[in-house]
């Protein structure tokens, strides 16, 4: 699936970076806690959250992740989304909620990758 | 002896700021050619280090010797030091404000990730003297 796919299937805006809207994602991680996102190494993923401060696009470049998705239609200020676009990260914006947005991209073949740590409930 | 040594100054009154020095560091290694998996987990492992810092240390410092076997990060703070080490490395334990939470960091998962993302880990507190976090991660496993 690429970005441009998750675009598509959760009805989002772009917000930064959509000249990379063709690059592909492996794995999804949706959660509001950075700590539990940062328990897994997933590679080329995306993160699905409803939290909005620079921390998040701060996790992502940690992590690797190559878009995030910022669900109930929220939108981070410009200063985050100027980061994003630094770290060359994908910001996307829907109007579904974390539950709904994550069952659409499970329903179209999304995966949460690596899982094994029983602490976390990132996914 | 180390091919390189890099000193940052993580400031404690910023949170927005947390992780600058994680990341100037990830850039670092990336133009030194080091490998992607070695680059994040050293990248995961500090950042946690740093939010630490900034959440319960006012801040601190951060040291990374590049070595041809090994890279070490040294993270050093004068804070308020932890009472048990042992209970602070339980996964879930945390003693962050409901602030900190909302902010997405908290979850008493910061101190076993940085654990679990390197290959030599050594936790140092003193109360009412500070913290200090040894980690090393091998290049050539």
């Amino acid at each position: 699936m690429t970005i441009g796919d998750i675009a598509k299937l959760l009805d989002c805006e772009v917000l930064c970076c959509e000249d990379k809207l063709q690059n592909e994602v492996h794995t999804a991680c949706g959660s509001d806690m950075m700590s539990d996102v940062l328990a897994f190494v997933k590679d080329q993923a995306v993160l699905l959250t409803g939290l909005l401060n620079p921390q998040v696009v701060r996790t992502a470049e940690m992590m690797d992740i190559i878009c995030i998705v910022f669900v109930r239609g929220k939108k981070p200020d410009e200063a985050v989304v100027q980061l994003a676009g630094q770290k060359n990260i994908v910001i996307l914006s829907t109007k579904s909620r974390m539950f709904e947005a994550c069952g659409i991209l499970y329903d179209s073949g999304l995966r949460g990758g690596e899982s094994a740590s029983p602490v976390g409930g990132a996914d | 002896m180390n091919v390189l040594e890099l000193h940052y100054d993580v400031p404690g009154d910023d949170f927005t700021r947390a992780g600058e020095a994680s990341s100037a560091i990830k850039n670092k290694l990336k133009q030194m050619g080091i490998s992607p998996d070695v680059i994040r987990n050293i990248a995961i492992a500090t950042y946690e280090g740093e939010i630490n810092m900034v959440i319960h240390a006012n801040g601190g410092t951060i040291d990374v010797f590049v070595g041809a076997d090994a890279i070490t990060m040294m993270l050093k703070d004068t804070g308020a030091g932890i009472p048990d080490t042992e209970l602070a490395m339980r996964e879930g334990y945390t003693t962050a404000k409901e602030e900190i939470r909302s902010l997405g960091f908290g979850a008493g998962m910061g101190l076993p990730n940085m654990k679990k993302y390197t290959d030599e880990f050594e936790l140092k507190s003193e109360v009412g003297v500070g913290t200090q976090v040894t980690m090393k991660v091998y290049l050539n496993k």
